[in-house]
């Protein structure tokens, strides 16, 4: 077990590898109640919403989700999170849980009347349950037709004993559902989902296997890719940036950074000779220091070693070749498409 | 946690098996245990002379890096290189198939700073390694 955020969360169960080859071959399950979950309710929700995220929360229908970052006035994160939009004048954000008191602060701040913003991750538990037979796991256990659910689409809905919320959302590139439900009822669902997805080969899944299975479908991950040193379009995240929403908090800085032109940009890399690129390795092209890696390791999925890194604009084109100091020696890694991994749909 | 017989131990968790004066070197069961999946091992090249407890190398997991200590000072007369292509030996068979060079010891009292198999167990149960 590892300390992380506050919680004890074990590293792995069975061993990571073999979790997340579960993952991408079956199914695997994750407590990840440490996540923190804020809402808004009130006649001026989306007011608040629109001004505290880059995403155009207006366009989200009831029971639809949207990833989206928590800005600074500079354009660098607070936080990424996801928005939901539970009813008209109620959304949720689901937040990184090491930033849980930061971010409330912050949206504390930031609203003004007419909404109600209260921290709930105490009392909300969240397994994900991920992986191709995710959705023949779940069944056995929901009156919910989790057909009807697209990705990034939610439904409220009875699981075993229990209200939740059953979100077609994950962290792994991989089909799933996150499943929000009271604290007190999340272990006996642990169990009963490790009990009815044994005979699919679903497996439990710690933090080691989360973070290679994200990293493989290249989803951020807050404190290593992206943090309050980047900004939203130099994390290569332009896509939530919704300018034409009208203003948010970060707005003008990242449109007067697109207008001047990003100077480094987050790349994916893969590793073309021996060795194996981790956090805070330099980044060097010509015997020049041109950035930093943030998250690295073994693809298990591809066999290759693959990476992230903040890299000089000059040196951020898909098939560009540069060097990984490797505890002293340059290593040969090249610029490849993300994310690394895409599951066959 | 398997602790063979006869073969002297490092408190880094490396083994030393002597055969005359040439030593097979490796990580012990616990240590691979508690690296998890190897992925990745950077061995040197034969012919290097290294000091006691001296880094030789390092072996990776999928979450970390570790350094890899030679328990006695020598010359490496040679290293397994079947490890670059299959890693995963050093946890499948630490003892065996897993060993990763042999060192010819330039002093035999560097052995008597090493613990045998019984004291390296007394000590993982002392570092709580035990379970």
């Amino acid at each position: 077990m590892v300390p992380f955020g506050g919680w004890d969360m074990p590293v792995q169960y069975s061993g990571i590898l073999e979790e997340h080859r579960a993952v991408r071959g079956s199914a695997g399950l994750f407590d990840i109640s440490h996540m923190g979950e804020i809402e808004f309710r009130g006649p001026e929700a989306l007011g608040a919403v629109q001004r505290l995220v880059t995403g155009d929360a207006s366009r989200l229908q009831r029971g639809q989700v949207q990833y989206a970052a928590l800005c600074y006035d500079n354009g660098t994160f607070v936080d990424d999170l996801t928005v939901y939009k539970v009813a008209d004048n109620h959304y949720m954000f689901t937040v990184n849980a090491s930033n849980i008191e930061k971010d409330y602060h912050w949206i504390k701040e930031h609203v003004t009347g007419g909404v109600e913003v209260r921290n709930i991750s105490d009392e909300t538990a969240l397994l994900a349950l991920q992986g191709p037979k995710a959705p023949e796991i779940l069944r056995k256990l929901t009156p919910v037709d989790l057909s009807q659910i697209r990705y990034y689409w939610f439904q409220p809905g009875r699981v075993l004993d229990t209200d939740a919320l059953i979100s077609r959302t994950g962290y792994t590139g991989e089909d799933g559902f996150e499943i929000y439900l009271s604290a007190e009822k999340a272990e006996s669902l642990w169990q009963r989902l490790l009990a009815e997805g044994r005979p699919f080969g679903l497996l439990p899944v710690g933090l080691g296997a989360r973070d290679t299975l994200r990293l493989e479908a290249k989803m951020a991950l807050y404190g290593n890719d992206i943090d309050d040193a980047h900004t939203v379009l130099e994390a290569d995240l332009g896509w939530i940036v919704k300018f034409e929403k009208g203003d948010f908090i970060g707005r003008a800085a990242l449109q007067q950074q697109q207008a001047a032109g990003l100077t480094r940009k987050l790349v994916g890399f893969e590793m073309v000779g021996r060795g194996i690129a981790r956090p805070h390795y330099k980044v060097v092209a010509d015997g020049q220091e041109i950035g930093e890696v943030t998250s690295g390791g073994p693809s298990p999925t591809l066999g290759k070693n693959i990476g992230l890194a903040y890299v000089g604009i000059a040196h951020a084109t898909i098939g560009t070749e540069f060097d990984i100091l490797i505890r002293g020696e340059p290593v040969r890694a090249k610029i490849v498409p993300v994310p690394f991994y895409k599951r066959k749909r | 946690m398997d602790v063979p017989e006869g073969l002297k131990y490092t408190r880094e968790h490396e083994w030393i098996k002597m055969e005359g004066n040439t030593g097979r070197v490796g990580i012990t069961h616990y240590a691979q245990d508690q690296l998890g999946d190897v992925v990745f091992v950077e061995l040197p090249k034969k012919g290097r002379q290294l000091r006691q407890m001296e880094s030789f190398g390092v072996v990776e997991s999928v979450k970390a890096v570790s350094d890899l200590y030679c328990p006695v000072g020598g010359e490496i007369v040679e290293v397994n290189s079947e490890l670059e292509r299959k890693p995963e030996m050093v946890n499948a068979d630490p003892y065996g198939a897993g060993w990763m060079l042999e060192v010819k010891i330039t002093q035999a009292k560097d052995l008597d700073n090493l613990l045998s198999a019984s004291e390296y167990s007394a000590y993982l149960k002392q570092a709580g390694g035990g379970h």
